[in-house]
């Protein structure tokens, strides 16, 4: 695969299962829409997996664009940064859609959005240098899980990474925020591959995007195949069918490099590194520009939306100022997901702020929200068929209503990923990722329990 | 107090419901059913009905009985009284329908906890009941009406002494037997439909029809004759598809089609009854979660030691 001429015509390796999810990517065709400052933004200290962040400022402070508000708390953990110059207001509460509460920054905006004085390009001569400058950007994954990037780039040294994934497969339905990306900042995505490499010594990037993205992959191979754009010949693009979950991680590796990540293991042990499409391209304008992580394109969508559209929204704006600004709703939300509709989080309200892992905010009315009633098993066998993890989930699920947790770890729980398409494809509309992931609580919950009688 | 609707992900279905899936299946039956009326007359039509009607009716008071929520409305009900007409002789005494659709949906599928549960398919169960209640009843078989036989009842070709029907008249039914087995084509027919649709893989009826006739030719008999006559094709496709019934594991589905071809031809050979289909659809519909078990995927990037271990 490595340095063939054609680089374009290179043909995905061989994934299980999957489920044909209705596209819906109304508002690929649009351009992104910038959204100006909103009165007031809140800053979670928790906008990533890990330890929180503390916060930094106090009541009354004049911050700018860029000015740090949450200092790290810990290894795995992104600094968050005031996304408008301001004042800050006050320190509140905030319970995330995850259920979890934490810290917050709000702060009251002056709608200048003045740029902090102090920002300038980081200097990176040495690895240290490009990782510290990581940190200090605030960079997660883009793509949904929220991952610190310095601490995913930050590879330990007896694994030897060779290839870099750029993952811009977008597989949920409705989001077209990677898309949009390609399509308005393609060259940053090459010289963010080109930056990561430089750090990582990978030996190949390959950027993954399903076939129902023509435009992206011609723009993005016209780029690699440009000797002027990829002189070593670094970079292939590699266009992937169009099923769910193509971009779930590990799913991706296998479809790209033919490796399977073992269970319980990462994407280093199969020698690569997967990152977002939009965090690359977000690392190369950061090494330009010294501006950290404080605003980000989001797919504003759904059936009870007036406007969908992608908008670059500031990071910490009020999701109920977001639908506002896209012109209000067309029916009565009935329900409002973070994330996509397959793996996205629904809202309990819209007070809350937008998040830098999410991409997408979705809104629908109440038909388009309605589930239909949980009948009896037939057992058809498509939610094992439909199984990227090549899982039993039907037998996984019969094993969580005993509470068996010996059976649970049989059917290999853990190895779930909760991608949805075993209830996706339920003919009898069962609950079968939703329980389990009630197991896989109940399993983690147990093995705790039995390590602290070890003790 | 929430403002939305809050539930976990996915927020979204796919448009296959079960109901969608009976009626699909009810479709398939479609050819059939005409086919027992072109060789069978009017008849196979009254039998059809009650067999529905007593199914349904016992469905919905099954269910009231034992307090539970009304399925009638996922049609499994009506699929299994059209399965069960179709496995009875065309001349059968309506009563005797009546009980074994009633025995099927009671015995067989309700007290074992409804649809999903049963361990045996209903209508294949229904009808050993009823050949084994019945014998004479459930084994005198009306000829086709393209029969040029003078006869009122015909042998089906299985029971025959000896084979004197082409494999035309096999592939279009006009020969004795049960009113829906008779015409392969039409069983064909609704086979190929339920693949397209996807209903159900092809491996079982393909594993089940390969299977057995390999065996019937290391015993000598005529593989193809095998295939077209009897209930084979009618349960390959039909029966011994039962998704409650069958493994849902590729490999399974493979040994259980094995099993159910090799038995079938031989209890044709060696046992003393000329049908051997139901008994080795029935035989191995128990044998069901030994074959899932023994058939467990490996999961994405599980250690291959670790198959089977527990």
């Amino acid at each position: 695969m490595k340095n063939s001429g054609k680089r374009s015509m290179v043909k995905p390796f061989f994934t299980k299962g999957g489920a044909k999810v209705p596209h819906r990517k109304n508002t690929a065709p649009m351009e992104s829409v910038v959204m100006p400052a909103p009165k007031e933004v809140i800053l979670p200290m928790q906008q990533h997996i890990g330890a929180p962040c503390k916060v930094c400022v106090n009541v009354g402070d004049e911050v700018f664009v860029g000015t740090k508000v949450g200092e790290v708390g810990g290894f795995v953990c992104a600094p968050v940064h005031s996304s408008v110059s301001g004042t800050v207001k006050k320190i509140i509460k905030v319970t995330l859609p995850a259920g979890n509460e934490c810290d917050a920054v709000l702060i009251e905006s002056d709608g200048k959005e003045t740029l902090d004085p102090n920002i300038k390009p980081p200097t990176v001569e040495t690895k240290e240098d490009f990782l510290t400058a990581v940190r200090e950007s605030g960079l997660v994954g883009l793509g949904g899980a929220g991952f610190p990037a310095h601490v995913k780039l930050n590879v330990p040294k007896d694994k030897n990474i060779d290839t870099l994934i750029i993952n811009c497969a977008e597989c949920e339905p409705y989001i077209t925020a990677d898309y949009r990306e390609v399509l308005e900042n393609s060259w940053a995505i090459l010289s963010g591959i080109y930056a990561v490499r430089e750090i990582l010594g990978i030996e190949r990037a390959i950027i993954g995007i399903e076939n129902n993205k023509p435009e992206a992959i011609k723009i993005l191979s016209e780029i690699a195949d440009n000797e002027k754009y990829d002189p070593e010949d670094l970079v292939t693009v590699v266009s992937l069918k169009s099923s769910y979950p193509q971009g779930a991680e590990k799913v991706l590796i296998k479809a790209l490099t033919n490796r399977e990540v073992p269970e319980g293991k990462l994407p280093s042990d199969v020698g690569c590194v997967v990152m977002n499409v939009a965090s690359v391209a977000f690392l190369s304008d950061y090494l330009k520009t010294g501006i950290p992580l404080v605003k980000k394109r989001v797919t504003v969508d759904g059936s009870a939306v007036k406007n969908p559209q992608n908008v670059i929204v500031p990071l910490g704006t009020r999701i109920s100022d977001l639908m506002e600004f896209c012109g209000g709703f067309r029916e009565e939300p009935f329900k409002m997901l973070m994330g996509g509709p397959m793996m996205g989080i629904a809202l309990v309200d819209d007070s809350l702020p937008v998040l830098k892992q999410n991409n997408a905010i979705l809104a629908f009315g109440r038909k388009e929200a309605k589930l239909a009633e949980e009948t009896a098993c037939i057992r058809c066998g498509r939610c094992v068929s439909a199984c990227p993890m090549n899982l039993m989930p039907t037998k996984i699920c019969d094993a969580v209503k005993k509470g068996d947790a010996e059976e649970m770890e049989k059917f290999h729980i853990m190895n779930c990923m909760e991608c949805g398409c075993c209830a996706f494809s339920c003919p009898a509309k069962r609950h079968i990722v939703q329980t389990i992931k009630v197991g896989k609580a109940q399993l983690r919950a147990e093995l705790q329990k039995k390590k602290e009688g070890n003790k | 107090m929430s403002k939305f609707y809050v539930s976990p992900s996915p927020h979204l279905r796919s448009r296959a419901s079960t109901r969608r899936i009976m009626l699909d299946v009810i479709i398939a039956l479609v050819p059939a059913i005409i086919a027992s009326c072109v060789h069978f007359g009017w008849y196979p039509l009254l039998i059809l009905a009650v067999c529905v009607a007593v199914c349904v009716a016992s469905e919905f008071f099954s269910r009231l009985i034992m307090k539970r929520d009304n399925t009638v409305g996922d049609l499994s009900a009506v699929v299994t009284g059209v399965l069960l007409a179709l496995n009875l002789p065309a001349n059968i005494n309506p009563l005797i329908a009546a009980f074994g659709a009633l025995a099927a949906i009671v015995v067989v599928k309700q007290m074992f906890g409804g649809l999903g549960m049963n361990f045996v398919n209903p209508a294949l169960a229904g009808r050993i009941i009823l050949l084994v209640s019945f014998p004479t009843a459930m084994t005198t078989w009306v000829a086709s009406n393209f029969q040029a036989v003078d006869a009122v009842t015909s042998a089906t070709p299985l029971a025959a002494e000896a084979n004197t029907y082409s494999y035309l008249e096999l592939l279009l039914g006009s020969h004795g037997g049960s009113m829906g087995e008779t015409c392969a084509v039409a069983l064909i027919l609704g086979g190929v439909y339920l693949v397209i649709r996807r209903v159900i893989s092809a491996t079982i009826p393909l594993v089940i029809m390969g299977s057995a006739a390999l065996t019937s030719l290391i015993l000598g008999r005529d593989p193809l004759f095998e295939l077209l006559s009897g209930g084979l094709l009618l349960g390959a496709v039909f029966m011994a598809t039962d998704y409650v019934t069958s493994p849902i594991t590729f490999w399974g589905k493979v040994i259980y089609g094995v099993g159910i071809g090799v038995l079938t031809v031989l209890i044709r050979q060696f046992a003393n009854i000329p049908e051997g289909m139901s008994f080795a659809i029935l035989l191995f519909n128990i044998l069901t979660p030994l074959i899932e078990n023994i058939t467990a995927k490996k999961p994405f990037g599980a250690k291959k030691a670790k198959e089977g271990a527990k």
